[in-house]
């Protein structure tokens, strides 16, 4: 890879809890990766605008209001509308344990909750990065 | 020997017992850390002792309880007059539901509500509108209308329990709608106890349900103080909240700082908007974290008494006791409980507290074992508030007033938070005020270092969250979680539309015209927000006509 993973952090929905996407944020930008953070209160179709718009390798949403099952599915299929098939696409905070395999039959490729260390995210993305 | 010769003598056996004890002890056996600090990366010596208090005097410093500075507590009697009220931050889903857990909560003997509004009802959206979609009823309670509040309170007493509403942005609405629910049950807004949240600058900055811009949100806020100090005469204006800067990563000093620069800036509005200190000041409320430090915690209670005592009095020379009381609500902290082992979240709170008991709150939220998971289940709230009653009736905690006042380390301590926030609140001054130093970013910016230092220091093992770095288990099975059911949304989009075409509509749209044409004005917007209320004009309705006319607020982005 000739340059470094570009990745979106993203609030869908409506709440501002936003310290954990600022701290995963900071600390993919330590990782060396260039890291677009949209600010709150995003609709699918912004972020999946901004995705497209910045050319990034990796979305990763964060939710903490309860919404993650409509919001987060919403951001696949309308990326997947847009032609875009080969972008990561994470999601993080608080999540029932029991609500995660639905999210990643969505198309969700991992979901990390509350207690989880910058590294593993760092080194999931690294892994799993689909464009090189 | 006098008190100069004393220290003296102090000092040198300090010294003595460094080199001879400490010393010796350290070669053989090592401390388990270099430097040990708080919760709050302040730095804590190996002891404490009148050393470090040297400057310390009783009278000027501490005083009495229920005396300036009001270190000690701001009532005279404390809890050994009544216990602090136990108000449990509660709603969901739709308003009967709500209702039916408050109806629960007051059963099990809490003494005042706490209501949760969803974020659409937050940001000021119908439960109809498209920013709306799968966020209606999820983490509170969704209100579109005065419908919706008749049957929030139906069946309970709004003349004998206070209420406290968490809503910042649409307060004047909620408000309006809570006096005129009140109205009908025959009580009069003069009756009314409770709180409104109202506090917008930390929405800038840490919570994010912000609607509109500045300038305009303030005088929404100066015209509910003017309102109430007339009609409403028992009300608390304002909740000034440091929780939610505390949640977002600050330190405890920092907590104390930012919050207390918010309340300077909403003095300064409301002086500017022609009100007199003493006729609001009594009326302004606080709102703290309860993290799991708790001798620093303890410390910033009393040091966030003294200093606001200090800046009602001298900056802004409060005539008035109650002006210069600094009362504050505690919510013990979200964002210390683990999704991992969630039952030590118990322990957690319970820490968390004694450290707003001994900290002299005046209310409490406790939160449940399973917060880091989903909404509280019925019987996690029941352990949350038993937590409560078994520290007022068990502990022995209450039995006398600030029972740790004169340790070496609570007041060196409460001291240290003091200088840090005064220092803090000077260079915002310097940055013209609160609100410019949020356009700014600083403030954001100080929480963020903070909260990102603290993340590192867990991935360092620096800091040890149990069940989380250390002592991890592998979870099996999982546990009884409330989920709200996705039919609430459409169910409360039903009744929206039914009251759109049951209500007079043509008072409605008067009423709001009426109010839209106000906003242009420097007219307070309070008795016509009530008119619209009344003609079950919807919450999106009334923000509505309010944002063509204010604009809406520009998040600063900041990494």
């Amino acid at each position: 890879m000739d340059r470094p993973i570009r990745v979106l952090v993203a609030k869908p929905g409506l709440d501002g809890h936003d310290r954990g996407a600022k701290v995963i944020a900071r600390s993919l930008r330590d990782a060396g990766m260039e890291v677009i953070y949209t600010g709150l209160r995003q609709t699918p179709e912004q972020i999946v605008a901004a995705s497209i718009q910045e050319d990034v390798d990796v979305v990763a949403m964060s939710i903490l209001s309860g919404a993650h099952n409509h919001l987060f599915p919403k951001v696949v299929r309308l990326l997947k509308e847009e032609g875009v098939d080969d972008v990561l696409i994470l999601g993080g905070g608080v999540i029932p344990e029991e609500d995660i395999p639905g999210l990643l039959e969505a198309g969700i490729k991992a979901i990390f909750t509350p207690g989880t260390p910058t590294t593993e995210v760092i080194e999931f993305i690294k892994a799993n990065i689909i464009r090189k | 020997m006098s008190d100069k010769k004393k220290l003296d003598h102090l000092s040198s056996s300090f010294e003595d017992w460094e080199d001879n004890k400490v010393e010796k002890l350290l070669d053989k056996f090592p401390e388990r850390k270099k430097v040990f600090s708080t919760g709050s990366d302040k730095e804590v010596k190996r002891l404490y002792t009148p050393l470090n208090i040297e400057n310390m005097d009783y009278e000027e410093d501490l005083g009495f309880p229920g005396e300036y500075p009001y270190t000690r507590g701001v009532q005279p009697t404390m809890y050994r007059g009544r216990f602090w009220t136990m108000r449990q931050y509660a709603g969901f889903a739709t308003a009967e539901e709500s209702n039916k857990r408050y109806k629960y909560l007051l059963d099990q003997g809490q003494t005042g509500l706490s209501v949760a509004f969803d974020l659409p009802t937050q940001i000021g959206y119908d439960s109809d509108h498209s920013l709306s979609e799968g966020e209606v009823g999820k983490v509170g309670v969704a209100i579109d209308s005065l419908r919706d509040m008749e049957v929030l309170f139906d069946g309970i007493p709004m003349d004998k329990v206070s209420t406290s509403m968490t809503i910042n942005a649409p307060a004047s609405v909620l408000l309006a709608m809570y006096i005129v629910v009140a109205e009908k049950q025959g009580v009069a807004a003069n009756k009314l106890r409770g709180t409104i949240q109202n506090d917008i600058l930390k929405e800038y900055i840490a919570r994010g349900t912000y609607i509109f811009p500045p300038e305009e949100s303030m005088r929404l806020i100066t015209n509910i103080f003017e309102y109430c100090s007339k009609e409403v005469p028992q009300w608390n204006t304002i909740s000034i909240s440091g929780y939610h800067i505390r949640e977002a990563g600050s330190t405890a000093a920092q907590e104390v700082a930012f919050t207390l620069a918010d309340g300077i800036a909403y003095v300064e509005a409301a002086i500017k908007a022609g009100l007199d200190v003493d006729d609001f000041g009594p009326r302004l409320s606080f709102f703290f974290n309860a993290h799991n430090d708790l001798l620093e915690e303890i410390s910033k209670y009393r040091a966030a008494r003294r200093l606001w005592a200090k800046i009602m009095k001298e900056r802004f020379h409060a005539k008035k006791e109650k002006s210069m009381q600094l009362k504050f609500h505690t919510q013990t902290a979200g964002s210390t409980l683990t999704a991992q082992q969630p039952d030590n979240n118990i322990v957690r709170v319970a820490i968390q507290t004694l450290a707003a008991v001994l900290g002299g709150t005046q209310s409490l939220h406790t939160n449940s074992r399973d917060e880091a998971l989903a909404l509280p289940t019925e019987d996690s709230v029941k352990i949350a508030l038993r937590t409560q009653q078994i520290v007022a009736y068990e502990s022995g905690v209450t039995q006398t007033i600030d029972p740790l006042a004169g340790s070496y380390y609570i007041e060196s301590l409460t001291n240290s938070i003091e200088e840090e926030a005064m220092d803090y609140i000077k260079k915002i001054d310097n940055l013209g005020g609160a609100t410019k130093a949020i356009e700014k970013g600083f403030i954001q910016k100080e929480i963020q270092n903070s909260a990102y230092k603290y993340q590192m220091q867990i991935e360092s093992l620096e800091q040890i969250v149990v069940g989380v770095n250390k002592f991890q288990v592998k979870e099996t099975g999982s546990r009884e979680l409330l989920r709200v059911d996705p039919h609430v949304e459409i169910l409360q989009r039903k009744k929206l539309q039914k009251l759109r075409e049951n209500r007079d509509n043509e008072a409605v749209n008067k009423a709001l015209e009426i109010l839209k044409a106000k906003a242009e004005t420097d007219e307070n917007l309070m008795p016509y927000i009530v008119d619209a209320v009344r003609e079950y004009a919807t919450l999106g309705e009334i923000c509505g006509e309010l944002r063509e006319v204010f604009g809406e607020y520009e998040q600063t982005v900041i990494l």
